[in-house]
């Protein structure tokens, strides 16, 4: 049947579709496609030349066909001789066909080309901006090679119609999303800012999202379109709702254009010029006082562009964070907004707080809504402002709500939707670890998350209670008995299973002696799960097991039985059958003693930042986490996995590892449980720690002679480190001020202090000629596995500007984690002229930084230089003094390197003897050295430390 | 924005408008994935809902859903007014537009919102100004098509009413999909008031929630 619309009609094709909306299958569907496509394709190829509106007709009716989800693989060439008909109607359904199906055929981008650029020298508005809706349609790069350059002239020349210049601004944009550096900013960019001040509203509107996009990218070269942009605002903001005339949208001024203006706004600080900010303090001010008016119209309409202009201000309030006023009226605004009916202003407000919470001025107002929120948690029917419900709660939480909104998210937990409540679990582990004063509390609730939703818990949690257990002995009793309660349900989740059966094996002797859980009584708890677990589970309980027999005597042969059934013995599992059998044999020969050493409760773990929280960003989605921060998290987890094992397993299980070459060796255990003399690390008293277990790196053997010579990460951006910058980094080894670094251009001066385990360095960047330095940048990366022993905050970055001359400083905070040997990585890039320069430093961080001297007594001194006598405890080393070996400067060396200087330790007075400990945030590690130079200049320098090599590496590297 | 997905209730897509480049391929799961999780929302939900990491504004209008997708520092409910901005133009245009018209001119349906939108961004947000454009190319079209047109009126009004032929042709291949046809008058009644006066009811506040 006929259908003809406006303009202009094509019988045959509304034929066509309803043909294909006749179709009472989709079989039926195909055959008439087919049939279709076959008859095109015989006109394309008939000897008959077509008409321009049969090949119209043609091309728009494959098109349909590939709308319909069909392939297309035909019809280009007939599409693009359509482009240079002088036929409005054939050209702009030409257009459509390539915008919707472009192929990179080089030969057919050649001819689009060519038929775009002659619309675009036509001087026809109507036919540019058709040309120019196809370039911003396709966006390809060979695009944007042809008419890259051609697109800004064309944007701001002065006998350029309204229309083509709204067309051109957004199809640069296009273009300069797509291929960056084909876009070359030049003479036209101070043109494209006045744009801002263009007459016609639909110009502005065009040109504003092409000025945002390039200022995010260049804020130097549009810093002038800030004051412009508040100017626009504000005469939008103020004028009367008729004043706009068609820009007025359900009484509401320019909505979109104003919503625009105000996302400008936050690609910059808060104007500097006084006059600027008062003015634009007064439209965020006029926005909110809007809010509060009556409605102008009852339809959702004029509320929608109301609001939405609404919300973009409070975005721009929080982007700012300095006006605590307006802060915590965005805050009560949104809390109205937390009761409203329409559901969409809920999730808005709900979304939008949850940045609010994030400010310090206005943390506590947010807090005010915290029953609202959970209100809305609980009775919200739509799962996604439930999800917000929930991601605010997590963000307003502190110490002084934890326990409330754990509570509360633990309730919400038992009815919430699947999709959501691995992330929930996540941030419910994170907030109780996060905020717990008792750790008993944080014990109950992660049992209760995995009573709960045990099957959303994943390993990274429970391998924390684990961590946290051993680590604090204050509630490893507590622990025990909740968690033997809980192993109590007839059906409880596997994971429970397991802490149960890591905790009861290491702490079951804690409630051992109520009958009620007497060890048989544990230990049948335990066996009575066995069976019902997976083999991981089973590994961990047979582990359990030994330890049992370790702890309580009394179950020897219970445990042995068990060990030595068929299903144990014989288990067709490798790893099953392994352990039975090796336990069993360690059972029944090792004498108590021996036993008692093997099985020794677990040493501390080393503190580290929580890998809970890296897999909560992983969850985010891949989108919003960059790729370096992913393999970050993925390295986490593989260093999670990997000292959990030890964990999980005990370093005794290390005997199924095939790649260990003496399994029996690693069966006593020598290297993990080595006696632990007091396992409470204490800053008062010395060396006490020396012997725990350092975490799960193993000693490595090589020294490297020098430190900072490590090997650079492989990177495609940051220069890699420049070689004479170690020389320079030598030096401050001993000193924690100087000049890092110096050439023509920069000169970069250190200043730096640190406290335990805690450093402060300020870096100064000197500008040594007299241009500027544009896109002044500064990071500091951490190569190689440095990110998970060293921490830092990056307190101050550098303004992007640094003038001819200037200086500016930067604020680093340093947090010592665990020893480490790199040194990290400071990059530089800016230009200078139009050049890029780029260089990388290494930042003097050495682990002998963060060196407490300890004075003592020569007798002290020797009885700890003997008990540290294993051998990876000892190192030693002869070297060649570069120097001369003047008293006075080694000795001011050996004090600059931070440890105490002891005299009269030593028999011979030549030799220097030196004690200190270093701080780390996990542990302190006790150092003693003594250095014995002779008369050849050579010096033999003899350090017994903790198992670290890498502390014996970079101690020597000063000398 | 990154793309525009015009789809039926039944699942049909009826316009797609991409501003990131995609390959065909990743466009049809998108697509698919999406129809599927818009479809299954309830009336009274939020029109928001992140998906990836986009986030997904969308809109029904009687029988059609429009469904955005933008970035995260993009604005929600702005962007739902850019959705009833193209309604209300394609409503001017077409004349209380419905559904079929966008199948049946679905040529149309893309100029006017090259037109509007354009790279994602809002190109003119003026209602008057995008069908004066519009207008002055259809305006083109009518000198040179005149031999082609079937109906020849006069240019600005309805042309002679197609669209009530569109509508009563349409009436017969309506709604349920293809293969379960059923030809119940009074089912035809009730697809009438749905999809058929799709936009009809535009100025009705209960349609446009």
């Amino acid at each position: 049947m006929p259908a003809v619309s406006k303009g202009d009609g094509m019988r045959g094709l509304a034929v066509f579709i309803s043909d294909i909306r006749n179709c009472k299958s989709k079989e039926a569907e195909i055959k008439r496609i087919n049939k279709e496509l076959a008859n095109i394709r015989s006109k394309f190829k008939g000897d008959k030349a077509l008409d321009g509106y049969s090949k119209k007709k043609y091309v728009c009716k494959l098109l349909f066909i590939f709308l319909l989800g069909h392939d297309i693989d035909f019809g280009h060439m007939e599409a693009v001789n359509l482009l240079s008909s002088n036929k409005y109607t054939e050209k702009q359904i030409g257009y459509l066909f390539i915008s919707v199906l472009v192929n990179s055929n080089s030969e057919l981008i050649r001819l689009i080309n060519n038929a775009i650029k002659n619309d675009l020298s036509s001087r026809n508005p109507t036919f540019m901006c058709l040309a120019l809706h196809c370039i911003a349609n396709v966006g390809s790069r060979e695009m944007a090679e042809a008419f890259a350059s051609e697109i800004p002239r064309i944007l701001v020349a002065g006998d350029t119609m309204d229309s083509v210049k709204q067309s051109a601004a957004l199809c640069l944009l296009r273009l300069y999303k797509t291929s960056p550096d084909l876009v070359l900013m030049g003479e036209w960019t101070s043109r494209v800012v006045h744009l801002l001040n263009d007459q016609h509203m639909g110009v502005v509107t065009a040109a504003i999202s092409l000025i945002t996009c390039l200022s995010q990218k260049n804020p130097d070269e549009f810093k002038t379109c800030v004051s412009l942009a508040v100017s626009r605002l504000s005469r939008i903001v103020s004028s009367a709702s008729t004043d706009l005339q068609d820009y007025t949208y359900y009484f509401v001024p320019a909505p979109w254009l104003s919503c625009k203006l105000l996302r400008l706004l936050q690609c910059y600080p808060p104007p500097e010029d006084g006059a600027v900010k008062g003015r634009l303090v007064e439209c965020l001010e006029t926005i909110l006082n809007k809010a509060q008016e009556p409605p102008k119209s009852k339809k959702v309409q004029h509320s929608n562009a109301k609001n939405a202009i609404l919300f973009e201000a409070i975005s721009l309030i929080i982007h700012y964070d300095s006006e605590p006023n307006l802060l915590v009226r965005a805050c009560n605004q949104l809390g109205q907004f937390l009761q409203h009916r329409e559901t969409n202003l809920r999730y808005l407000a709900l979304e939008s707080m949850c940045t609010l919470a994030s400010s310090e001025f206005s943390h506590e107002a947010v807090k005010t809504h915290i029953e609202t929120v959970i209100n809305a948690l609980k009775t919200e029917r739509d799962v996604s402002v439930r999800q917000r419900a929930a991601d605010l709660l997590y963000a307003m939480c502190d110490r002084s709500n934890a326990k409330q909104i754990v509570a509360e998210m633990l309730s919400y937990l038992e009815t919430a939707d699947y999709s959501i409540r691995e992330e929930m679990v996540l941030k419910v582990a994170i907030l109780a670890e996060k905020y717990a004063v008792d750790y008993s509390w944080y014990v109950d609730t992660i049992l209760n998350l995995i009573r709960i939703a045990g099957d959303y818990v994943s390993e990274e949690v429970w391998y924390r209670v684990i961590q946290i257990v051993i680590n604090r002995d204050d509630v490893q009793g507590y622990a025990a008995k909740t968690v033997f309660e809980a192993l109590q349900a007839p059906a409880c989740h596997e994971n429970m299973v397991k802490v149960g059966g890591y905790i009861l094996g290491e702490f079951g002797n804690l409630i051992a002696g109520d009958p009620r859980s007497s060890p048989l009584v544990q230990f049948n708890l335990l066996h009575s799960k066995f069976h019902l677990c997976s083999v991981p589970t089973r590994a961990l309980l047979l582990s359990a097991y030994i330890k049992f027999i370790n702890l309580f005597p009394e179950t020897k042969s219970t445990i042995q039985e068990v060990l030595r059934s068929d299903s144990q013995i014989r288990n067709s599992d490798v790893e099953l059958q392994q352990r039975a059998v090796e336990y069993l044999k360690l059972s029944s020969i090792a004498s108590t003693d021996v036993l008692a050493t093997v099985l020794e409760e677990m040493p501390p773990f080393p503190e580290r930042e929580s890998s809970i929280l890296a897999k909560l960003k992983k969850k985010k989605g891949p989108g919003a986490v960059s790729v370096s921060e992913l393999e970050e998290g993925k390295r986490e987890g593989g260093e999670l996995n990997g000292g959990s094992d030890r964990g999980a397993d005990t370093a005794a299980m290390a005997a199924s590892n095939a790649s260990t070459p003496s399994p029996q060796a690693d069966l006593l255990g020598l290297r993990s449980t080595a006696p632990v003399g007091s396992a409470a690390p204490s800053a008062g008293s010395l060396l006490v720690d020396v012997f725990s277990e350092a975490g799960p790196a193993t000693p490595s053997a090589a020294v490297n002679d020098d430190g900072f010579l490590s090997s650079a990460p492989p990177s495609e951006d940051p220069a890699p480190p420049l070689s004479e910058a170690d020389e320079l980094l030598n030096k401050f080894v001993c000193k924690n001020n100087g000049v890092l670094f110096e050439n023509q251009l920069l000169q970069i001066g250190i200043k730096s202090e640190y406290r335990q385990n805690l450093g402060r360095m300020y870096l100064f960047y000197g500008n040594k000629t007299s241009v500027q330095f544009a896109s002044f940048t500064t990071t500091v990366s951490c190569p190689g596995d440095l990110q998970s022993h060293i921490l830092y905050m990056q307190e101050h970055f550098v303004e992007p500007l640094v003038e001819g001359g200037a200086q500016v400083q930067q604020v680093l905070n340093i947090e010592c984690l665990t020893d480490f040997c790199d040194a990290p990585l400071l990059n530089i890039k800016f230009r200078y002229g139009g050049a890029l320069q780029n260089l990388t430093l290494k930042l003097p961080v050495t682990i002998n930084k963060f060196f407490q001297p300890t004075e003592m007594a020569s007798h002290d001194f020797f009885q700890r230089w003997k008990q540290l006598s294993q051998p990876q405890q000892e190192a030693q080393k002869i070297f060649k003094a570069n120097h001369s070996m003047d008293t006075e400067v080694l000795k001011a060396k050996l004090l600059g390197l931070g440890t105490a200087l002891l005299d009269n330790v030593d028999p011979n007075p030549e030799n220097y003897v030196c004690a200190g400990v270093i701080q780390t945030k996990n542990q302190q590690v006790g150092c003693l050295l003594r250095l014995e130079p002779n008369a050849q200049a050579q010096v033999l320098s003899h350090t017994h430390t903790h198992t670290h090599t890498h502390t014996h590496t970079n101690l020597y590297s000063c000398l | 924005m990154q793309f525009m997905l015009l789809f039926s209730r039944q699942g049909k897509l009826r316009l797609q408008k991409w501003y990131v480049p995609l390959s065909d391929k990743e466009k049809k799961k998108i697509t698919r994935e999406l129809v599927q999780t818009v479809l299954a929302r309830k009336p009274k939900m939020c029109s928001f809902l992140e998906w990836r990491d986009l986030k997904i504004v969308y809109k029904r209008y009687a029988s059609l859903y429009f469904c955005c997708a933008i970035e995260d520092q993009d604005n929600e409910l702005i962007t739902l007014e850019i959705i009833h901005r193209y309604v209300e133009l394609l409503d001017k245009y077409f004349g209380s537009v419905c559904e079929l018209d966008i199948i049946f001119n679905f040529e149309k349906a893309y100029f006017i919102l090259d037109e509007f939108l354009l790279g994602g961004e809002a190109q003119e947000t003026s209602k008057k100004n995008v069908l004066k454009a519009i207008e002055q190319a259809d305006l083109l079209q009518e000198n040179i098509d005149f031999q082609m047109r079937l109906f020849a009126g006069n240019f600005g009004g309805k042309p002679n009413n197609p669209c009530c032929s569109i509508r009563s042709v349409a009436l017969d291949v309506n709604s349920p999909p293809q293969g379960q046809q059923k030809q119940h008058p009074s089912n035809i009644n009730t697809d009438f008031e749905v999809t058929g006066l799709l936009f009809s009811l535009i100025s009705q506040p209960s349609c446009l929630k």
